[in-house]
């Protein structure tokens, strides 16, 4: 017999939100209902008076309610190197960033290469994070390039992908092997699309590094990856997303092999949409990123791209590294920048800045990263988990080393103030985080 | 001092002309001078070099500091302190004048940022070299009267090269017309929008140049195979009376040194009635002493402070 007082306390609503979710194709005024951490109802029949006294209610006085976020490119430094980032403080950024899923790099030491590291990164996060955690596996054992993980196995303890993280498998051979081998297993294969032995520059190629006596690295190093990739592609049949692209060749590489219909997606970071070359000033090393920033037309190719669909998704990015790696002379310092906490807000600068649609970047960074990763969050319907932010698109505040929950501080928009961000944000129905206005 | 891009034509001017003044205190038998008497001068090398610190040196000493020589090979930057550690240590010391050589691009600016002296970048990786622009362009106005309509080829490494790129920047600036010869491998990307005249053969780029300005091939520096051999580069782009014959008969023949004899430059090049070469060296003692007396005006304790 169920106690219908003790069911009326778990059961919550928000109401009186606009509503955005455009892949369940809700837009506007509306509610959310939940039960023990499952969506029971959502849109505009959702409303304090439909809901009546069977639920807590809050009222959201109009702001935002979004799917919560999924990031599909984190790295933490658990296990290894726990004084750059643990999962635990990296779903405490993430939740205040709206973020309710991080996907995480293999990247870590050991290496995410085995079945018992998957069982232990879900476990650890299970018992320590605020968010839903998930990894990708690596390709190689111990990201070598060489020698195939056991990608069966890794698919089974729950990896949702395979990818070497901060590098591309250099080896074409070995690639298509994995490629080939990784379709029987119907799992998802990302690259890091970066040629190795022609991206050894510590910037982009061009009149910005040369004055600032820096070694270049060409956007070419990214095409040519890339074009190889999508060969490789062509050949095996397997699924196929890049991680990041930065440059407008890429766009156009893209673009023609989704014309052509190949199984490819690819992504973004949020730096590489909002920031360029020139931001690295006098060797600001919070800058360095792997791929580089590039010049101004670069980033607008990008926008562009996002905008037209050509990139399916969005990440941060989050990299987290401590003042001994970044306080070096540019050409020695860490690549790398954290993003969870400010992916939300600097994509709405893109809303209010450069004109994309809401509803777009949403999805970029929801139900998109859910398709792609065949994840059951990422939307707003009956019946899903009940993970979504409140978002209020014009608030704003500044980002200060202080204020960042990131245990590294390696923000490229330190000092800066943005417009627009998560002020709640809620996992499995339970709130993680909740905006305190100073 | 960090950048030559950061300076103007009239401030350059002005730090040549107070050099002029140090080439005749340096020529006398007694040189010393009381302009840095009880500064403390920190030359802080992690690259070999023995003309740029023996230089610097000196010309501190002749100002009257007193100068100290951090042998970087023996200190504990070879234990693993990083740049910063290092400069933060010697900050504590109290030097007014912090003299940095560095192989990373950027250092000298990021210790700049850090420490409370006035900081003197003496070569910080492929970015500038400013002690070096201004000691060419002194030695450069002592030959001729003016850099206005001056053609000066600057031939070879100029990728790896910052003294290439601070001279870029300066002879611009004071009126010079510049150019770059080398092969593509050798050229920095972006390198024409710098207001240079781009050649690839010393054929073209020599030709009516009254400044024939030779760079070191720093072959500690190629990571690449940037040109197939020596025997191949100095076959194209090393100077020899050939060569020099194509540009003007008056033509001044320079060189930053170390020099690479039979790579970039032959000897007759080298030591023939053209170069100016062992003058840079003199002018580099000048222009060093007079970059210290112009900061020790900034700095507290000194006249604008």
């Amino acid at each position: 017999m169920i106690n219908p007082a003790r069911q009326n306390a778990r059961r919550r609503a928000y109401v009186n939100a606009e509503i955005v979710a455009p892949a369940q194709g809700l837009a506007g005024r509306g509610g959310i209902l939940i039960e023990d951490g499952w969506i029971l109802d959502v849109g505009p029949k959702v409303t304090k008076d439909s809901v009546g006294s069977s639920a807590q209610i809050t009222d959201c006085k109009g702001v935002a309610l979004i799917p919560g976020l999924i990031d599909m490119r984190v790295f933490t430094g658990e296990p290894g190197t726990e004084y750059r980032e643990t999962l635990a403080s990296a779903s405490e950024a993430a939740a205040a960033g709206g973020v309710t899923t991080m996907i995480v790099m293999p990247n870590t030491q050991p290496v995410i290469d085995d079945a018992a590291i998957v069982d232990f990164i879900l476990r650890r996060a299970r018992d320590t994070a605020s968010v839903r955690v998930a990894a990708m596996a690596a390709i190689t054992k111990g990201l070598q390039g060489e020698l195939m993980t056991e990608i069966g196995l890794l698919k089974e303890a729950g990896a949702v992908a395979i990818t070497e993280g901060t590098k591309a498998v250099a080896s074409a051979n070995v690639f298509r092997r994995a490629l080939t081998y990784a379709k029987d297993f119907d799992l998802l294969v990302v690259q890091h699309v970066e040629e190795p032995t022609l991206s050894t520059g510590v910037m982009n190629a061009g009149e910005a590094a040369s004055r600032l006596g820096l070694s270049g690295n060409p956007a070419m190093a990214e095409v040519i990856m890339l074009e190889r990739d999508l060969r490789l592609v062509e050949m095996t049949g397997a699924r196929y997303h890049a991680s990041q692209i930065s440059s407008r060749q890429s766009v156009e590489v893209m673009r023609a092999a989704k014309a052509k219909g190949l199984p490819v997606t690819c992504g973004v970071s949020i730096h590489h949409l909002v920031l360029n070359e020139n931001d690295i000033g006098a060797y600001r090393t919070f800058f360095k990123l792997s791929p580089p920033l590039r010049a101004e037309e670069d980033r607008r190719a990008l926008v562009e791209a996002l905008s037209d669909g050509t990139i399916d998704v969005i990440v941060s990015g989050h990299d987290p590294h401590s003042a001994d790696t970044k306080r070096l002379p540019f050409a020695e310092a860490a690549y790398g920048a954290i993003g969870l906490e400010t992916m939300l807000s600097a994509a709405l600068g893109l809303h209010h800045n450069d004109g994309v649609p809401m509803a777009r970047l949403v999805e970029t960074m929801s139900s998109m990263p859910a398709g792609i990763l065949r994840l059951e969050t990422g939307r707003l319907a009956p019946g899903a988990p009940a993970d979504f932010a409140l978002l209020d698109k014009h608030l704003s505040w500044t980002v200060e080393k202080d204020g960042l929950r990131s245990r590294a501080k390696n923000s490229p928009f330190e000092r800066r103030t943005l417009e627009g961000r998560a002020v709640e944000t809620v996992v499995a129905g339970e709130s993680v985080f909740a905006y305190a206005r100073r | 001092m960090l950048a030559i891009e950061d300076i103007s034509s009239l401030e350059a001017i002005r730090l040549l002309d107070l050099a002029e003044r140090y080439v005749e205190v340096s020529r006398q038998t007694d040189k010393r001078q009381l302009v840095l008497q009880g500064r403390t001068q920190v030359n802080l090398f992690f690259e070999a070099s023995t003309r740029t610190q023996s230089s610097f040196e000196i010309a501190g000493k002749r100002m009257g500091a007193d100068v100290m020589n951090m042998a970087v090979a023996t200190s504990a930057v070879s234990k693993g302190e990083t740049l910063l550690d290092t400069a933060m240590t010697i900050n504590a010391m109290q030097p007014d004048f912090l003299v940095v050589r560095h192989p990373s691009s950027g250092a000298a600016e990021l210790l700049a940022q850090k420490v409370s002296c006035a900081v003197i970048n003496a070569g910080d990786g492929q970015h500038e070299h400013p002690t070096q622009a201004l000691l060419d362009a002194l030695t450069i106005r002592r030959h001729k009267e003016t850099f206005e309509g001056l053609t000066v080829a600057i031939c070879g490494d100029v990728l790896h090269s910052r003294v290439a790129r601070s001279n870029i920047h300066l002879l611009n600036r004071l009126g010079a017309h510049v150019r770059v010869v080398a092969p593509s491998t050798l050229l920095p990307s972006g390198i024409a929008n710098f207001g240079v005249e781009v050649h690839r053969s010393m054929e073209t780029g020599l030709r009516g140049a009254d400044v024939v300005m030779m760079l070191r091939l720093q072959l500690e520096r190629m990571t690449g195979a940037f040109v197939p051999s020596i025997r191949e580069y100095y076959r194209f782009y090393g100077l020899d009376a050939g060569k020099l014959r194509l540009a003007k008969p008056d033509a001044m023949v320079m060189h930053p040194g170390p020099m690479n004899r039979g790579i970039e430059i032959d000897s007759d090049a080298a030591d023939g009635v053209q170069s100016v070469i062992r003058e840079q060296v003199e002018m580099g003692v000048a222009v060093r002493m007079a970059v210290l007396d112009a900061l020790s005006r900034n700095i507290p304790g000194g006249d604008n402070a």
